[in-house]
This record gives C-alpha cells, sequence and structure tokens, in this order.
C-alpha cells in the first residue's frame, strides 16, 4: 500500500497553483492519472520519486515512509527503487540500447527477457539517435524495469508507439506488471487508452 | 637553436592541462548545479583571469608567494616550497590563469544537458557520481576536448603571468613567449622567428584538430 499525502507549489501558465494529492495506492494497482495541461502530473510523479520536493506531506510506501516534511525525512531517488519512464524518455545518447541496460542491472538473464518484451533484441548496438520514437519510448520503459522496482511511474510512455505494438506491449506488460507485484502510476492525455488495464484513477483539476 | 624553451612551455601546458582536468572539471560540474549568490561569486573569482591584464595577476601572485613574508614565507619555512622564481610557481600561475578556458565551456555544456539525463540515472540508483562518470561526461565529449586544448594552447602562448612569477631562468622558467621577447631584446630576431614558428604551428594544428574532430562529431550526430 502506498499512501500519499502532499502539496505541492507550482508555478504555472496562470500564476502559481498548489498541487494536493490525498490518495491510496493499493500494491499491484495499476493507477491512471489524467487532466489538463500544466496541472501538476508530471510534478506529481517527480515528487513520488524525489526529484522535487514537496512543501507539505508525507508519503508511505509499504509501512516505510519515504518522505515526512514535519519530521524532515526524506529517503533519496537511489533509495526508493522506482521506475521512471520520462515523457522526453531521457535516454543516454552515449549509450546503446543493450547498454543502458547493463547500466541499470548485471542481471544477463533479465536483460535478454527485457530486450524481447520491447522487441529491440536485434537493435542492441544501436544508439538512441538511430532508433525511431516508439523504439526509443520502448527502450525507455524497458530500462525503466531493468532494476526489478516495486513502483512503476510513466509520464506518457505510448504516446509515440503505433497502436498494434502498443496493444502487444500493453498486453505483455501487463503479465509481467502483475507476476513482479509492480505498482504502476501512469500519466496519460489519453486516458482511453488505459481502459481494461488501469484499476484506479486519479484526476488532477 | 636551443630547443630548451619549447620543451619546458610543452612540459608546462601539459602539467597544467592535467591538473586542469582534475581540478577544472569537477569544479564546473559543481557549479553547473544550482544557483547560488556564493557560487557566483566564486565563478566570478575564476572568470577573473581572462579581463584582467596577466601583468596584475602575476604581480599579486608574486606578492602572495614572495618568500619574505606571508604564505611565500611559510611555504618555504614548513615545506621549503618557493612558488616564486621556480617551474612549481609558474605551474601554478598557469592553473589560475587558464582556468576560466576549463570551467567555462564544460560548465556550460554540462548546463546545456537536460536535467532528466541525470534523474534517469539517480532512478537507477547511481550515485551523482557514478552519474557524472557515466552519463554527463560522456555527452559533452566535443566541449570537453575544446576545453582541453583551449587550456593547453593557451597556457602555450601566456606571457605576462610567466614573466612576473617566473622571470627569465633558462631551463627553469624561460618559456617559449619568454625566449622570443629575450631573443628581440638582443636583437636576434632569427631565434625570435624560430621560436615563434614553433608555436604558431603546434597552436594552429591544435586548433585545426578541435575544428576537424567537432566537425566529425557533428557529421556522425546526422547518421
Amino acid at each position: 500500500m502506498i499512501n500519499v499525502t502532499i502539496e505541492k507549489k507550482l508555478k504555472g501558465y496562470h500564476g502559481q497553483q498548489v498541487i494536493k494529492v490525498d490518495h491510496q495506492f493499493t500494491a499491484g494497482s495499476v493507477t491512471k492519472i489524467y487532466g489538463p495541461s500544466g496541472s501538476g502530473k508530471t510534478t506529481f510523479l517527480k515528487v513520488i520519486a524525489s526529484l522535487t520536493k514537496p512543501e507539505k506531506g508525507r508519503i508511505v510506501v509499504g509501512g516505510i515512509t519515504w518522505f515526512d516534511a514535519e519530521q524532515k525525512i526524506d529517503v533519496p531517488t537511489q533509495k526508493r527503487n522506482v521506475g521512471f519512464v520520462f515523457q522526453q524518455y531521457a535516454l543516454f545518447p552515449n549509450m546503446t540500447v543493450r547498454q543502458h541496460l547493463e547500466y541499470a542491472t548485471t542481471d544477463e538473464l533479465w536483460i535478454k527477457r527485457l530486450l524481447l518484451l520491447g522487441k529491440l533484441d536485434t537493435l542492441q548496438t544501436h544508439k538512441p539517435e538511430y532508433l525511431s520514437g516508439g523504439q526509443q519510448q520502448r527502450l525507455a520503459i524497458l530500462r525503466a524495469l531493468a532494476t526489478r522496482p516495486k513502483l512503476l511511474l510513466m509520464d506518457e510512455p505510448f504516446s509515440a508507439i503505433d497502436p498494434k505494438m502498443k496493444a502487444e506491449l500493453m498486453a505483455e506488460l501487463s503479465v509481467l506488471l502483475k507476476e513482479m507485484e509492480i505498482t504502476t502510476i501512469i500519466v496519460s492525455h489519453n486516458p482511453q487508452e488505459l481502459d481494461g488495464w488501469a484499476t484506479d484513477e486519479l484526476v488532477f483539476e | 637553436m636551443d630547443l630548451s624553451p619549447i620543451w619546458l612551455t610543452l612540459k608546462l601546458a601539459g602539467i597544467t592541462t592535467a591538473l586542469l582536468i582534475v581540478i577544472g572539471v569537477p569544479f564546473a560540474w559543481w557549479l553547473s548545479r544550482g544557483k547560488s549568490f556564493f557560487k557566483i561569486i566564486i565563478e566570478a573569482i575564476i572568470t577573473m583571469p581572462l579581463v584582467l591584464p596577466p601583468s596584475v595577476l602575476g604581480f599579486y601572485l608574486l606578492l602572495a608567494f614572495s618568500p619574505q613574508h606571508g604564505i611565500g614565507k611559510w611555504l618555504r619555512d614548513s615545506f621549503d616550497v618557493q612558488f616564486v622564481f621556480s617551474f612549481q610557481g609558474l605551474v601554478l600561475a598557469s592553473v589560475i590563469y587558464s582556468m576560466p578556458f576549463m570551467v567555462g565551456p564544460v560548465k556550460s555544456a554540462l548546463q546545456q544537458l537536460p536535467a532528466s539525463l541525470a534523474e534517469a540515472s539517480y532512478t537507477l540508483g547511481k550515485s551523482q557520481w557514478q552519474t557524472f562518470k557515466s552519463v554527463l561526461l560522456p555527452n559533452i565529449k566535443p566541449s570537453l576536448l575544446t576545453a582541453i586544448v583551449l587550456s593547453f594552447a593557451h597556457t602555450l602562448g601566456e606571457f605576462g603571468v610567466v614573466l612576473m612569477i617566473g622571470g627569465n631562468i633558462p631551463g627553469v622558467t624561460r618559456v617559449a613567449s619568454i625566449a622570443v621577447y629575450d631573443s628581440v631584446e638582443k636583437m636576434d630576431y632569427a631565434s625570435a622567428n624560430n621560436y615563434s614558428l614553433i608555436l604558431f604551428s603546434i597552436t594552429f594544428v591544435l586548433v585545426i584538430a578541435v575544428f576537424v574532430f567537432n566537425k566529425y562529431q557533428a557529421k556522425s550526430h546526422l547518421g
């Protein structure tokens, strides 16, 4: 179970606003987050990963406090073991597909399985600049899974993937996430694409 | 022709550049992260040699490291080290003088990388140092190489600072630029021309090499 109660100030197009979230994420659930642009969806994911700090609140994951503003507890990103799929992929230009995964894990069998899952096994020696948008996005997803996280945060993870590939990938991801009991939070501009997969939702105003 | 000023110059530039890689690159990384008034002041101090007359910098270094008083006296009494009129003094002055040529380009290049690159590395459990070494540094290779070559070339061309703190001691502090000046003073234009031509050729080849490398890098990125 993940309990999140946070307040975070955000500078937006219309001046300063405050993101307030009070939500429980069930272990192993898939939650879709949607809402208008600039409502703080990406910032919320970054708060959970400790890539940005909220002003108030608590984040408790499986009984362990990751963040508590009052008690000044803030577990660093490196110790949270969250998988993060960035909206702009954030792939490393100097690394090949395989090197991205090797940077995250030394488990060779796991790397092989991930490459097959993302259908990138034939592109192992390619650097991101030689991959299509969809291939880059798949690599970003594989890299996020490489550390075997217990919590997977995905920011628009399927926006560049064609519909056929998306359906296949989502089906296989769904099996993998269940098998690994990963709790997943997905930000999407197109929440319908997650119908039938997401078990919970959170709407940002 | 006495080639010792050329070898001394290359030795000085090599040692200075190596020290600047070790000191200047991590320093540029520190400056590139976050903003504070303290960092602005530090950056301004590092940048001063770009705008200060070299003789001013040399003059203050000469005063600071004079073995008669202050730090210079303490260094001589405690460690038997003398920075004035010595090769180590030239190295110290060169590191300070060429610091902005290493720190400036590296800092700018690091700031231009998307923040999400480092963030992605942190989510994979990597420390700040691992991220710097494996993700940030390899992705600023052209800027890093430019900074290294500029620092080296700039040290080759030092004159004012070197003359002030090192003087003109053959085999110890007489670098090529001083040898050119010394030869002209003695009306030995042939030697001055030889030293000048060697310095000109080395720096020209270095600058061409950087341009070719950067062009090759740009081409390989375009596929």
